[in-house]
C-alpha cells in the first residue's frame, strides 16, 4: 500500500548522486514499479531504489536479464503502475524489441539509459553520448520516442519527472540520456516540497466508464487525440491488448487497413513536437557562430559561449533538453541568421547529422567529437575561433 | 588424477598480474582449471570478473585463447566455436570451455547454457560461482543464498540457492561436477576428467569473494573449506545420471559429522543480520539437500 510520506523527499537542499537523483526523480513522479538488472554505470538506480521504493509502497524486483526487466516494466505499466527501469547501452539493446512492443502497444513507460562507451562491452565506466539513436530506432517498425538529455543531477530529478508525465500523457517509450560521468556525480539538488512536486505530476488516467469512442484510440481524426492507457483490470480493457496493428475493439487489421494505426503512431508525436521538445536559448540573439549541443556537452558550451564571448565572438548556444522528438523547425530559424554552426558531440557527431538536415546547404558546420570523456571548454572554443576565422 | 599439489604440472598458464580482487578465490581456481584444459584451449567469457581478471593489453595475463562474449551468450557463443572446429577437423585437438560466472549462468545465460546442453554440444560449461554480481558491485543472483546481503537484497535474499547442476542433470549430459576452489586439487582433477568426456560436460566451482562476502583477504581458502564442511556446498561428480559423492565432501554425508552451518555464516558480514531463525531455517535446508544427495547415491 502507497506510504504517501515516504514517497517524497524532505524538502531542501542536498547532495545527490546523479543516479540517485534520477531515482528521486521517478519517486517524485509516481514510480510504483522498478523492474531492473544490473550493469555499469547505471546499478546505483536499482541499488537506491531497492529500499527506497518498497517503503513508499512501490514494488521492486531484480530481473534475471534485461528482455525479463523491460517486459517486467511493460507488464506492471498495463496493470496500472507507473513503472521504469535503468540501464545502459547494451542492456538497452536487448530491451529493443519490447521497447519497440511498447510502442505499438502505446504502453507508457520509462527507460533511465546511463549511457557507457560501446560499441561491445566498450569502457563501462567512461561516458559516451552513443545511444543518442539507439534509444529510437533500435526496435524494428516506425514509431517514435521521446528523449530526455539531462546536464546536471538538478535535471536529472526535475527532467525525470517530465520524462513520466511524457509517457503517460503521450504514451510511448521515454527516455532519460544520462552517461556514466553524470550519473556518477554529486551535486547539490534543490528537492521541491511534496505539495509542489504532486501539482507537477500526471497522474495515470483510467477510462472510467465504456467509451467505445473515446477508447479508438487507434482511430483519431483530425487533431490528434490520445486516450489514456487501458489498465488490466478495470471495465474497459480490451478484449485483446496485442502488439499487432489493431482496430478500436482490439482486433488485428488488414493490410489495406494498417496505414492508419501506424501513422498515428509517429504522427501522435511528429505532430505535437512543439509541444513535447524542450530547448534552451543562450546568447543566440546576435549569434554568428551557434552551438548546438545536449546533455553535458551542453553544460562544457554555456563556459564557451562566455569565453568567447570575451574574445568578442558572437558565439551562442542552442541546447536541446530534448533530443527526440528532433525540434527540426526550431533548429532551422535558429541555425537561419548564423555564419556557422559548431556541433561538439560526446560522440562521432550522431545529432550532427539532424542538424545537418535543417541548415542550409552552403552553411558550414564543424563537428567536435569527443570519446569517453567529456569536452574541455578550450576544445570547443577553439573550433568557434576557426569558425569565426573562415567565415568572418 | 592426481593426489598431491607437486602433481600439478609446473608450466602457468594464468600467469601474475591479473587484475582481480586480493584474495580473489576464482583467480587461484582459474590458475588450476587451465592448468587442467591445457594450452590447446579456447575458453569464451561473458561480461563477469573473469574479464577483468584477463587484463588490459598489453598487459595480457593469460596463455590460452580467450574470446569475451556478451553476458547472455556464454554457451551459445561455445556452440558457434565447437561446431566451427568441428567444420574445420580441429576439434580432436582443441577443447573448447565457456566460463561464466554465476549471473551469467543461472539467471541471463541459462537459455543459451540450456539449448547448448539440449543439443549436447561438444564442450565444457564451467560455472564459478561467488553468489553475487560481484563485478557490478554485489548485486543478488539466482545463486546468492538465502539471507545473504547484496546490494539489491538489503535485508538479506529471501530464496535459496537456484540448483544449477540439477537442472544440468535433467539436459542428460554425460558429466557433471561440483568443486570448490579451496581444493585445487580437486578443481584440476575434476577438469581433466572433464575433457575426456564427448558432449555437454558442466562443472560448478564455489569461488569465495572477499569484497562481496565480507571477510578478510586471507581466509578465501578457509571460508571455501568451510562451506564444504558443514555440507552447505557438497563436492560431487554425476557420470552419465549416476552421482559420485566426492572424497572432501564424503565424511558429510553423515549429519553428526557436519560442521553446524553458523560456523561459516558467522564468518562473513554477508550474514551479519541474521538471527537464530535464519540460521535453523538455513540448517535445515542443507539437511534436506543432503537427504536428496543421499537418495540419488
Amino acid at each position: 500500500m502507497e506510504n504517501e510520506s515516504k514517497r517524497y523527499m524532505a524538502p531542501g537542499k542536498h547532495v545527490l548522486m546523479g543516479n540517485v537523483a534520477m531515482a528521486e526523480g521517478a519517486m517524485a513522479a509516481g514510480l510504483t514499479f522498478f523492474g531492473g538488472y544490473p550493469i555499469t554505470p547505471s546499478t546505483e538506480v536499482p541499488e537506491h531504489l531497492v529500499w527506497r521504493l518498497p517503503e513508499a509502497g512501490g514494488a521492486f524486483i531484480q530481473m534475471e536479464d534485461e528482455l525479463a526487466a523491460i517486459n517486467s516494466v511493460a507488464g506492471a505499466s498495463v496493470a496500472g503502475a507507473k513503472a521504469m527501469t535503468a540501464t545502459s547501452g547494451p542492456g538497452t539493446s536487448l530491451m529493443a524489441e519490447t521497447i519497440s512492443m511498447a510502442a505499438a502497444m502505446e504502453i507508457p513507460l520509462v527507460i533511465c539509459d546511463v549511457q557507457r562507451n560501446g560499441p561491445g562491452t566498450g569502457l563501462v565506466t567512461a561516458p559516451h553520448h552513443n545511444d543518442v539513436f539507439q534509444c529510437k530506432y533500435s526496435g524494428n517498425g516506425e514509431y517514435e520516442v521521446i528523449a530526455y538529455a539531462p546536464m546536471s543531477c538538478q535535471e536529472l530529478y526535475d527532467l525525470t519527472i517530465e520524462a513520466f508525465n511524457a509517457a503517460e500523457t503521450y504514451r510511448c517509450p521515454t527516455y532519460v540520456l544520462s552517461d556514466a560521468y553524470l550519473g556518477h556525480l554529486h551535486e547539490p539538488v534543490v528537492i521541491p516540497t511534496a505539495e509542489e512536486v504532486k501539482k507537477l505530476v500526471v497522474a495515470r488516467a483510467i477510462l472510467d466508464k465504456p467509451n467505445q469512442e473515446k477508447f479508438t484510440f487507434l482511430d483519431r481524426e483530425g487533431n490528434i487525440q490520445i486516450p489514456p492507457a487501458p489498465v488490466l483490470g478495470t471495465p474497459n480493457f480490451p478484449t485483446t491488448f496485442i502488439s499487432q496493428p489493431h482496430g478500436p475493439d482490439g482486433i488485428p487489421v488488414n493490410e489495406d487497413q494498417v496505414l492508419k494505426p501506424n501513422t498515428l503512431l509517429v504522427e501522435k508525436i511528429t505532430k505535437n513536437v512543439e509541444k513535447i521538445a524542450r530547448t534552451e536559448a543562450y546568447m543566440l540573439d546576435d549569434a554568428e557562430v551557434v552551438i548546438i549541443a545536449y546533455g553535458l556537452t551542453a553544460r562544457v558550451c554555456y563556459h564557451v559561449v562566455n569565453l568567447a564571448r570575451k574574445e568578442g565572438l558572437k558565439a551562442g548556444l542552442f541546447r536541446l533538453v530534448t533530443i527526440w522528438p528532433f525540434p527540426y523547425e526550431r533548429v532551422k530559424s535558429v541555425v537561419a541568421g548564423a555564419k556557422a554552426i559548431v556541433v561538439p558531440e560526446m560522440n562521432l557527431g550522431l545529432m550532427a547529422g539532424e542538424v545537418e538536415r535543417c541548415k542550409p546547404l552552403a552553411m558550414p558546420m564543424y563537428k567536435v567529437p569527443k570519446i569517453a570523456d567529456i569536452h574541455e571548454p578550450g576544445e570547443i572554443l577553439a573550433v568557434v575561433r576557426k569558425a569565426k576565422e573562415a567565415h568572418p | 588424477m592426481i593426489t598431491r599439489p607437486d602433481d600439478l604440472p609446473e608450466e602457468e598458464l594464468l600467469l601474475s598480474g591479473t587484475r582481480s580482487c586480493a584474495g580473489c578465490s576464482m583467480s587461484l581456481m582459474y590458475r588450476t582449471a587451465i592448468k587442467a584444459l591445457g594450452k590447446n584451449t579456447i575458453i569464451t567469457v561473458p561480461a563477469s570478473c573473469l574479464t577483468v581478471l584477463h587484463g588490459l593489453y598489453h598487459k595480457q595475463s593469460v596463455l590460452v585463447n580467450v574470446i569475451h562474449t556478451t553476458f547472455e551468450t556464454t554457451a551459445a557463443s561455445a556452440s558457434g566455436i565447437v561446431a566451427a572446429l568441428e567444420a574445420l577437423g580441429l576439434d580432436e585437438k582443441i577443447t573448447v570451455v565457456g566460463f561464466a560466472g554465476d549471473g551469467g549462468t543461472s539467471d541471463i545465460g541459462i537459455q543459451g547454457l540450456s539449448g547448448a546442453a539440449e543439443r549436447n554440444t561438444n564442450f565444457i560449461y564451467a560455472c564459478y560461482d561467488n553468489e553475487m554480481y560481484s563485478n557490478t558491485g554485489t548485486q543478488r543472483s539466482g545463486q546468492t543464498p538465502y539471507m545473504a546481503y547484496t546490494t539489491t537484497t538489503p535485508h538479506g535474499k529471501l530464496e535459496h540457492k537456484k540448483n544449477i547442476p540439477m537442472i544440468m542433470l535433467a539436459h542428460n549430459i554425460p558429466y557433471i561436477a561440483t568443486t570448490c576452489a579451496s581444493y585445487p586439487l580437486d578443481v584440476f582433477n575434476k577438469f581433466t576428467r572433464a575433457k575426456q568426456f564427448k558432449g555437454t560436460r558442466y562443472i560448478h566451482v564455489l569461488a569465495p569473494c572477499p569484497p562481496g562476502w565480507g571477510y578478510p583477504t586471507h581466509e578465501s581458502i578457509e571460508i571455501g573449506k568451510l562451506a564444504v564442511r558443514t555440507g552447505i556446498f557438497p563436492l560431487y561428480e554425476i557420470i552419465d545420471g549416476k552421482m559420485f559423492l566426492s572424497k572432501e565432501s564424503e565424511p558429510y554425508l553423515d549429519p553428526r559429522k557436519r560442521l553446524p552451518v553458523a560456523d561459516y555464516l558467522k564468518k562473513q558480514g554477508r550474514f551479519k543480520h541474521i538471527t537464530q531463525q535464519h540460521i535453523d531455517t538455513y540448517q535445515e535446508y542443507v539437511n534436506g539437500q543432503w537427504d536428496f544427495i543421499s537418495k540419488m547415491l
